[in-house]
């Protein structure tokens, strides 16, 4: 196939994207593109927009103006079908995993093929049971419901719900937010262990430290309503942009000198 | 045909010895050839080639079927050949190997008809059990209430009789309204036939004043209130508000519950009287069209047919039932476990249960009431 040109496609584009909400301006002009097969991480401080910026990315959000770009096909006047198509190439893992509570875990992964696949039963239950074990996860832990789970395996099981049609793009956000040191160790290296074996190109919201120096390759710095700064974290922590430099002279900020 | 959608997975056997697949063995292309996977057989000892050349595009799906094929082949004793995979396609098949062994979780054997009968009976008296502690509970918090009369909170009660209430009073007056409509068109007939056109004045007084106001103000209030109260509770238990107000030092019963009591407590008469105006207002009109009775006709003929004791007999229900809609309302609201849909399921409960406590409630009522000659 054309895939040497599919490599070189960036997998997310947004240009000149702007947001308001009434007065209040939340983007004014963001730039961002996402190569194949690489993490990239976007952070920024509060209301700084990330999560809009998320939200527009997966079409649950229309921006003012501007255009985006996902997996080739612009997001601004996509028809039904054409965005259903869409949104099974990509997974999203919501911040508190976003899981139907009325469904067990093994049924929540299963939701996707049931809905959008005409595979029978046994095999869906099968590619389920696959994917929780892939996210990490006891077989046992399949059958509980999503409010008897703690708050690590929750996130993977979310993990393996986005990751039931085996999409192309994976969004997370805050993978670890709420997690304990262990656990968001064990967050890091499945992403990584993602990327690396399925190819996959992984976008997302994070404020952790380590999840950054470690995992992403590229980090978008996102405040005052634009992109102050894009870069691997090396690169950012060289740099001399004043809301770039918040993240890093902090007192929680890290030297890059210092990766653990 | 969506242009995005791939081409559909294919197997072909052009030869006893060969296996050709083609197209995208994905989540979404293997469906035609699943069931096919199912049945291929070959004879034990034999070879078998297969061609993996033509697969355009293979996920964990049709990596995961495509292994648990080779698998089974390989256990019926066939010499296996898989040739011409792309190397990630072979990479990811292997992957999925790795995990593969992986049992799936066993299926849960359905329960016999004996069993569930047992469970649902014991749900049942935990959940009369667990209804008696809340009672219980409750009644202490009213207890330290009294004691200690400041811990009272008087503004959620106030807003409680207003939501409960005033609020309710609409809805209340236009449907005891029109069953004093009703109840009149139905009586007017049979009054008729004996001529005794007047005594619509005693039919109306007593139904209304004695079962009916009260019976439909209490099905109002607990389909608009215990309700509300239950999926206010539920909601607030899920989002850990109720867990804050007891970190916080503050008696979720003292807070939530007790005021709703006591608004319902005060509201609920006060209904009643409404609904008894509106429903003999009701009946009234129905009398005058109907039955040529008119109105200062009719209002001698109430006096003398209805007594204070009917009117009080129907007030004097109105608080008892107004402490079972709050208390199976708030009830229902603390049992909430889980999420959203737990909610749905305690607030009907709460209905239901209400609906149905108010009901023999009423009963109890006529039969004590006959008992005593009222």
């Amino acid at each position: 196939m054309q895939a040497a040109a599919r490599a070189q496609e960036p997998v997310v584009e947004v240009s000149k994207v702007s947001t308001r909400f009434g007065e209040h301006v939340v983007h004014s002009g963001v730039d961002l593109e996402v190569r194949r097969a690489e993490i990239f991480a976007v952070i920024g401080g509060s209301g700084s927009g990330k999560s809009t910026l998320l939200r527009e990315l997966i079409l649950l959000q229309r921006p003012d103006s501007g255009s985006i770009r996902v997996l080739g096909a612009d997001l601004q006047g996509l028809g039904d079908d054409e965005a259903l198509a869409l949104r099974q190439r990509w997974g999203v893992m919501f911040q508190h995993g976003g899981l139907f509570g009325s469904l067990t875990v093994h049924e929540n992964v299963g939701l996707p093929l049931r809905e959008h696949t005409g595979l029978e039963d046994p095999l869906i239950d099968e590619i389920a049971a696959w994917k929780l074990a892939m996210a990490g996860l006891e077989p046992e832990a399949g059958a509980r419901y999503p409010s008897e789970l703690s708050g690590g395996m929750l996130k993977r099981a979310s993990l393996a719900r986005a990751l039931a049609l085996d999409p192309e793009l994976l969004f997370l956000d805050e993978p670890t937010a709420g997690l304990d040191p262990e656990s968001a160790a064990g967050v890091d290296q499945l992403v990584r262990h993602l990327r690396d074996q399925f190819g996959l190109t992984i976008v997302m919201i994070t404020h952790d430290l380590d999840l950054l120096w470690q995992v992403a390759d590229r980090v978008a710095v996102l405040a005052e309503g634009t992109v102050q700064g894009v870069g691997s974290m090396a690169e950012l922590a060289r740099m001399d942009v004043p809301a770039v430099r918040k993240f890093f002279d902090g007192p929680r900020g890290r030297a890059p000198s210092k990766p653990r | 045909m969506n242009p995005l959608s791939p081409a559909p997975a294919t197997i072909a056997r052009p030869t006893p010895q060969e296996l050709a697949l083609s197209g995208s063995w994905t989540a979404l292309g293997i469906g035609g050839v699943a069931a096919q996977l199912g049945v291929l057989a070959a004879p034990a000892g034999a070879e078998l080639a297969v061609d993996g050349a033509r697969i355009e595009a293979l996920d964990t799906a049709g990596a995961l079927i495509l292994h648990k094929l080779l698998t089974r082949l390989r256990d019926e004793g066939i010499a296996v050949q898989l040739r011409a995979l792309r190397p990630e396609f072979a990479r990811l098949l292997e992957v999925v190997g790795q995990r593969a062994a992986s049992p799936s979780p066993a299926a849960v054997a359905p329960e016999s008809g004996l069993a569930g009968l047992g469970r649902s009976a014991a749900a049942g008296l935990e959940q009369a059990a667990a209804l008696l502690s809340f009672v219980g509970a409750s009644a202490l918090a009213l207890a330290g209430c009294v004691a200690h009369p400041a811990r009272f909170r008087w503004r959620p009660m106030l807003f409680n009789i207003r939501a409960a209430g005033f609020d309710a009073l609409p809805i209340v007056g236009l449907l005891s309204f029109l069953l004093g409509v009703v109840v009149a068109y139905q009586g007017a007939d049979q009054l008729r036939q004996y001529g005794a056109n007047i005594f619509v004045a005693d039919l109306i007084g007593l139904s209304m004043l004695r079962e009916f106001a009260p019976l439909i103000v209490a099905l109002i209030v607990a389909g608009r209130s215990g309700s509300a109260y239950a999926a206010q509770i539920g909601t607030m238990s899920v989002t850990e508000e109720i867990d804050a107000m007891r970190t916080l030092g503050i008696a979720p019963l003292e807070l939530l519950v007790l005021p709703k009591i006591f608004a319902l407590l005060i509201a609920l008469p006060l209904l009643t009287v409404f609904a008894d105006v509106l429903g003999v207002f009701g009946g009234m009109i129905m009398a005058r069209a109907q039955l040529g009775v008119g109105f200062d006709e009719f209002l001698v003929r109430f006096v003398k047919a209805v007594s204070p004791t009917a009117y009080l007999v129907g007030i004097c229900k109105a608080p008892v039932f107004a402490v079972i809609i709050a208390v199976v309302g708030c009830f229902q609201g603390f049992r909430t476990k889980g999420g959203a849909d737990s909610v749905g399921r305690q607030t009907t409960l709460s209905v239901v249960q209400a609906t149905f406590l108010v009901i023999v409630a009423d009963a109890l009522f006529s039969i004590a009431f006959s008992a005593l000659d009222l």
